[in-house]
């Protein structure tokens, strides 16, 4: 299977330099298929997962060197604009973020609109309903896609947020903990929308839940302390793991 | 579950691993005496020692439910990956095999009890001999378990050949005794019987051998032995 | 502790705890009383001046009965309608700045001034204001009324904007840009409307604090008794008329100086009792 994401060489600093967060990470991402990155805290998964989409950089005083190829074209390359690879790599963060001031509706297609794509009303709605599908949000909310984003529970608003960043039609989506702020049944429904998701799209999750990435991805990455440890099909690896470390993680064995 | 990796963080799910491993250990050890006893009580025709072996049988089956139990809850409430999972499920496949050998432990005391009407047909030899070698298979397996010594398990599981090849010596010999003599069905029936239970329980005592190689290694090495031209 | 010991120490933390509470109930009223006695004296000395005269004429020549101040409530709206135009869009604007780049240099430096502003007394911001404005125009103006107004207006609005955008969570920002939105359109579009309420709040609350300002007018507007709108001639406004009536000694301008003084109050009263009812259940910052 083709792979839609290479990260080559990958290191990231924070505070000028000072700080590596991230040293020679190299990761293959196969195309339509979830790839989990499990580790302990501070072993760098998120600021991975903010490099492919070059977020991290947003953080004054971060930078990242090193290559990550999106179907084989380098995002670093020099001269590109963030924003433009952006549209192609969707993120969803864990906290969800619904823009206040706007409707469901505004929100889904606040992607759109700001990017100032000239849409008629009717390919307007018809974007907003095609997201909320996708995100199987459609219909809990397509009586009131009026309301105010903010008005909709903690896993709703997750949804909207997933539906939000579809809208832009990425070809990834990087789910950074997408769950941890959700009750039980809500991360269930974001989960199975995982399996639907893969279809059409690459998923990349961070997740601090090692079930989680049992039951939800095709691959995983087990990262320590800025260093990709082990990479290889999740049942494998949950089942017999290469690494000593990525051993003692996953069964518990934190020293 | 390898002595040289750190501990598990939580002490309790560390404590009832190891309690898993008491218990299968312990059952082990119960059933490899059940089997030294039984060949006794059958050789030396002692009707009041095979009753012992088989009213003690209801001790082995306490202990297959009770680590059964223990393995369940394991899995239940740990969620265990790696290592522990396949060492667990090595556990409850385990559990199975040693009361089955407990079982045809009983069935070679039931058998002696019958024989122990009769006259003996002729002195056992080659009974002896295969429950020997059983018996050691069942030892080393377990030994195996104890070691995590998959060298030790290939030993066991390279062993199933003799006992095979005894079984079939057995067979052979009893076909000529019943065809010379009818009259000596019914006794070489059971001692056919007994035979049979033996090689059944060198066939347990390679499976566990095989999850042995399981657990350790994460290879699943059952049912590939090219050997083997007819199904036991 | 046996049983009757602990019931007297309960006993005396339950003394203590209602001494506290009489205590800061005291306190409270003491911070409360001052308002309701001023709102009462100002009704009671100017209420019964107030008549559609007062909002409709002008000020009569003394020994004339009768009269009104409306020269002066509507000086008053021009001069604060002209320090807003000047004030709101500088606040604003510095304030966006000061929270999208807190940390540069430039930033440092109008934080700095700013709070150097703020701090200063309005009669020297007049005194400012009439050197920079109405010496070269030669003349009084609501024009250097405004002005002056303006520089008071301006430091807070800053403050203000600048802790209520930086009070918009960084997750909306992030999401915006994960979307794609350049990060000048994510300040507009998302960050600014986000923060609406909040800054809107400050601007009200600015707006409150220099319509009752007096001793940056003196200089500048420096107040007239007869009908002028102009933005080049001297302007009258409620402060500056309740003070030049007030020290009078004509029973009937002082009269009316109670009488403005209560509209006064009342204007700002409703400026910040308009601004609490508009926050009250407003999702001004995302939880």
């Amino acid at each position: 299977m083709a792979d839609k994401l290479i990260c080559r060489n990958l290191n990231a600093y924070f505070s000028r330099g000072q700080v590596q967060a991230l040293t020679n990470v190299n990761l293959n991402v196969g195309v339509n298929l979830v790839t989990a990155i499990i580790g302990p805290s501070g072993c760098g998964k998120s600021t991975l997962v903010r490099c492919l989409n070059r977020m991290h950089e947003e953080v004054p005083g971060a930078s990242a060197v090193g290559e990550v190829l999106l179907d084989g074209d380098d995002i670093y390359a020099a001269g590109l604009d963030p924003a433009q690879i952006r549209r192609r790599i969707g993120m969803v963060f864990q906290k969800p973020a619904p823009f206040p001031t706007m409707s469901i509706a505004e929100n889904v297609a606040a992607g759109l609109r700001l990017n100032s794509a000239r849409l008629s009303r009717a390919e307007r709605d018809e974007i907003v309903e095609r997201s909320l599908h996708n995100a199987a949000l459609w219909e809990e909310v397509k009586d009131r896609l009026d309301a105010p984003g903010v008005s909709l529970s903690g896993g709703q608003q997750q949804r909207l947020c997933v539906a939000r960043a579809l809208a832009v039609e990425p070809e990834v989506l990087l789910m950074d903990e997408p769950c941890s702020a959700l009750d039980p049944i809500s991360t269930a429904r974001i989960e199975e929308l995982l399996l639907e998701l893969k279809e059409r799209y690459t998923i990349v999750i961070v997740t601090h839940n090692m079930q989680q990435a049992a039951r939800t991805s095709d691959y995983t990455a087990f990262m320590y302390n800025g260093e990709l440890v082990e990479f290889g099909g999740t049942k494998q690896i949950f089942t017999n793991p290469t690494r000593p470390e990525t051993e003692d993680y996953i069964t518990g064995r934190f020293g | 579950m390898n002595v040289t990796q750190p501990q598990h963080t939580n002490r309790q799910y560390e404590e009832e691993l190891r309690g898993l491993r008491a218990g299968l250990i312990k059952m082990g050890g119960l059933v490899e005496s059940q089997i030294t006893e039984a060949v006794e009580a059958l050789v030396e025709r002692d009707s009041v020692h095979a009753r012992t072996v088989i009213e003690r049988d209801a001790e082995v089956n306490r202990m297959d439910i009770e680590t059964d139990g223990r393995c369940i809850n394991l899995l239940a409430l740990h969620q265990p990956a790696a290592s522990d999972l396949r060492f667990i499920t090595t556990g409850l496949k385990i559990t199975t095999d040693l009361e089955r050998i407990g079982d045809n432990a009983v069935n070679i005391c039931e058998r002696a009890l019958e024989l122990n009407e009769e006259p003996q047909l002729k002195p056992y030899i080659d009974i002896p001999r295969m429950a020997s070698i059983a018996q050691t298979m069942v030892k080393d397996s377990l030994d195996a378990f104890m070691r995590n010594d998959t060298t030790l398990a290939e030993q066991v599981i390279a062993r199933d050949d003799e006992v095979d090849l005894l079984n079939y010596q057995i067979y052979r010999e009893l076909l000529s005794f019943m065809a010379e003599d009818p009259h000596t069905i019914g006794v070489a029936t059971r001692v056919l019987f007994v035979s049979k239970y033996l090689e059944r329980i060198a066939d347990h005592a390679t499976n566990i051998a095989e999850m042995v190689v399981y657990m350790v290694e994460g290879k699943n090495i059952k049912h590939m032995d090219p050997k083997h031209e007819q199904p036991s | 502790m046996n049983r009757s010991s602990e019931m007297t120490s309960q006993f005396r933390r339950k003394l203590k705890s209602d001494a506290m509470i009489a205590v800061t109930a005291v306190a409270t009223l003491l911070a409360v009383v001052p308002l309701f006695l001023v709102l009462g004296y100002l009704v009671s000395k100017g209420a019964s001046s107030l008549n559609l005269n007062f909002f409709t004429q002008m000020p009569k020549p003394v020994g004339e009965h009768g009269g009104g101040m409306a020269n002066a409530i509507v000086g008053t709206f021009e001069l604060v309608g002209m320090a807003c135009l000047i004030g709101v869009p500088v606040g604003i604007g510095a304030g966006l700045y000061l929270a999208e780049h807190p940390l540069t240099s430039v930033a440092r430096a109008i934080r700095f001034a700013a709070d150097i502003t703020m701090g200063v007394p309005s009669i020297v911001v007049g005194i400012f204001a009439y050197a920079v404005v109405v010496r070269p125009m030669h003349g009084f103006s609501a024009l250097a009324g405004s002005f002056a107004l303006a520089v008071i207006m301006i430091p807070l609005i800053t403050r203000t904007t600048e802790e209520m955008v930086k009070l918009v969570p960084r997750e909306l920002r992030e999401a915006a840009l994960a979307l794609g939105v350049p990060r000048w359109r994510t300040s507009l579009s998302i960050v600014v409307p986000t923060a609406m309420t909040g800054v809107a709040t400050g601007v009200i609350l600015a707006i409150a604090r220099i319509a009752g300002e007096t001793a940056p007018l003196l200089f500048t507007s420096f107040g007239n008794q007869f009908w002028s709108t102009s933005v080049t001639q001297p302007i009258a406004s409620l402060t500056v008329q309740v003070y030049a009536f007030a020290i009078s000694p004509f029973a009937d301008w002082q009269r009316q100086a109670w009488a403005g003084a209560l509209v006064l109050t009342c204007i700002v009263l409703a400026l910040e009792i308009g601004v609490r009812w508009m926050t009250r259940g407003a999702a001004r910052v995302p939880r």
